[in-house]
């Protein structure tokens, strides 16, 4: 398996009177197809780290690489053909549009792509919106869901262009824990129906358990990277 | 493009109390810039029609000794070709003399014209409450006040003495009233033929013409004086010989025009602090959006169209207010007369022209927000949550 991601001697420093540098020299790779969690105490990078995964942020210095074309000498436009076609972003907070529906929301990233939505896409978020079990609430503006509601409404919304990365930090921070299961399975499900690779931070040990790496961050360096067997 | 179109529209109806208020301040600026507008150019109308309406707007008399002009029927022409701006041309024959009545006499000025030519300067015709208009030589007729301090009534005969002694009996068919009392009260209007009969002139005192744009009238002065070839000439046009009425008239219009801008600026700088506003407002939604790869340039948009769209609505409101505040004003200030205080003159280019400067303002006012969104960065908002 190729590698979809990958960063290569990243650093990343903050400020320009008082620097503050949080990443150091991180080298490291995702291959397609796996769900991986990143772990690690809140300031450790963690979040730096995926957000110039996903070209939110660039780094300071050091190389960017996504599905092997190096991202960050890209400009601006290309970077948002990048980031709507190739990654899908999953926030702790939700983030999805309160003036839109559920169905609208999840159609978004489609319609920045395609203004006309044809047939077989809407028929594609019905049925990603049916996968996250939010059939019923499909029509209701965003404020008129509980949190758990949006957060799934946020998984198809970034599934509806079917991307090859899925960058999510702490999805599951603000749920309840029965929620998070539903949530994590879901994640699972995506992640075996369409090959999709997950890359995912969370605070939550249990989960982290349950994916097929897990990458601890620690002071702006990777302190420990374990695979699990069966997937590596 | 559509894109930014659909979601400016549905920030705007998600909002629905902030798009109707901006909308509102957008259009009490279009309704303050017609009212005033219509007001001023009404007033400005009336003020010209009341003062030049009814008056040679350009005259050529004669330098020579005789103060006539011989070959009148070629400088009728050549004026007549000078510019097409020229609607009115009219021969005039003029000279002083006086009238007894009742132990006292009173000086008159004798105004000789083709009548119908005449009249369309003057509008004789409008202002005829009694009588008819002269239909053959003999004939005349003269101003209000002149016949009431005359005594004299449709259909009797006047005794003109001219400055040479000679007398001259005219018959009185008509009175008018131009509503200028020097004129009421001492023209004598009749045919060019009786005029030069009466003032033993041979050739015309002067030709006077009305031009459409009245403060052009200098400008076609000088097509006329530079066309017309007889010798001694004088072309005079009203502006020259009333300075200070166009002094007053230009400050009015200067006036108009600063309050005019002063609300533009106005509705310009609420508009543009409303959209700013509306930008960090929604700063998380761009920021989700740029997450999510729409483009700089149609985040921008969104905002130019938010701007473009509370322009037309705020114009089309404005336009509905201040032609209501027009009408308003007409209805019910009004003077003992029944007529309005100020006639309103309703302009239906000046109207859409404010409709559009409120469109254009607002989409210039969202330059602002548009290049605020167009710098935004997406983690920005997603690591300040």
């Amino acid at each position: 398996m190729g590698n979809i991601v990958e960063l290569k001697n990243i650093n990343k420093i903050f400020g320009e009177k008082i620097q503050t540098q949080v990443l150091f020299d991180i080298n490291i790779a995702f291959e397609e197809n796996t769900f991986n969690s990143i772990i690690g105490e809140s300031g450790s990078g963690k979040s730096t780290m995926l957000n110039i995964m996903g070209t939110l942020d660039k780094p300071t210095s050091g190389e960017v690489y996504i599905g092997g074309k190096r991202t960050d000498t890209l400009n601006k436009e290309d970077l948002a053909v990048l980031r709507n076609q190739i990654i899908g972003f999953i926030f702790q907070f939700h983030y999805l549009l309160p003036e839109f529906t559920a169905k609208e929301n999840v159609l978004m990233p489609y319609r920045i792509k395609n203004y006309k939505v044809p047939k077989e896409i809407d028929q594609w978020a019905d049925e990603l919106l049916n996968f996250v079990g939010l059939s019923k609430v499909a029509n209701n503006k965003a404020t008129n869901m509980s949190g758990g509601q949006q957060q799934r409404a946020a998984i198809a919304r970034a599934l509806i262009n079917k991307p090859r990365i899925i960058l999510a930090d702490e999805p599951t921070g603000n749920l309840d824990s029965e929620t998070t299961e539903n949530v994590y399975s879901i994640l699972r499900n995506i992640n075996a129906d369409f090959n999709t690779t997950f890359i995912i931070i969370t605070h939550d040990q249990r989960i982290a358990e349950k994916t097929d790496r897990i990458v601890e961050v620690k002071d702006g360096k990777i302190n420990l990277d374990v695979r699990k067997a069966e997937k590596y | 493009m559509r894109l930014a179109f659909s979601i400016a529209l549905r920030f705007l109806k998600s909002g629905k109390g902030q798009t109707i208020l901006i909308a509102l301040g957008i259009s009490v600026g279009v309704a303050v810039q017609i009212f005033i507008g219509s007001l001023i150019q009404g007033l400005q109308i009336s003020l010209i029609n009341t003062t030049i309406g009814s008056s040679s707007h350009i005259t050529i008399t004669s330098e020579n000794d005789s103060k006539t002009i011989k070959n009148w029927e070629r400088t009728m022409y050549e004026s007549a070709i000078s510019s097409p701006n020229i609607t009115y041309i009219s021969p005039s024959i003029d000279g002083p003399a006086s009238i007894n009545y009742d132990n006292e006499s009173a000086s008159v000025l004798i105004r000789g014209f083709l009548l119908e030519d005449g009249d369309k300067i003057y509008k004789f015709k409008d202002n005829l409450y009694e009588g008819r208009f002269p239909a053959k030589t003999g004939e005349a007729m003269i101003g209000k006040d002149l016949a009431i301090k005359s005594n004299t009534r449709v259909d009797d005969d006047i005794s003109l003495i001219t400055t040479s002694g000679r007398v001259y009996r005219i018959k009185i068919t008509g009175l008018f009233d131009l509503g200028v009392s020097s004129v009421n009260d001492s023209w004598i209007v009749t045919d060019l033929e009786t005029a030069g009969d009466i003032l033993s002139i041979d050739g015309i005192s002067s030709v006077e013409m009305q031009v459409d744009e009245v403060f052009a009238a200098d400008s076609i002065a000088k097509d006329v004086q530079y066309t017309v070839s007889g010798e001694d000439l004088k072309v005079d046009n009203w502006k020259d010989l009333n300075a200070s009425l166009l002094s007053g008239l230009n400050g009015q219009s200067v006036s108009s025009y600063m309050i005019q801008v002063f609300v533009l600026v106005s509705v310009l700088l609420g508009i543009s602090s409303v959209l700013a506003i509306s930008v960090v407002q929604r700063s998380k939604q761009i920021g989700i959006l740029k997450a999510m790869g729409i483009k700089d340039k149609d985040a921008s948009l969104i905002f130019v169209f938010q701007g473009l769209m509370l322009g037309v609505l705020g114009a089309i409101l404005g336009v509905g207010l201040g032609i209501g505040l027009l009408k308003m004003f007409t209805t019910f200030a009004l003077n003992p007369d029944g007529k309005p205080v100020v006639p309103i003159y309703l302009n239906g280019g000046f109207v859409g022209l404010s409709g559009l400067f409120a469109v254009l303002t607002s989409s210039i006012a969202s330059l602002i927000p548009a290049r605020i969104t167009s710098r935004l960065n997406p983690i920005e908002v997603i690591k300040n949550g």
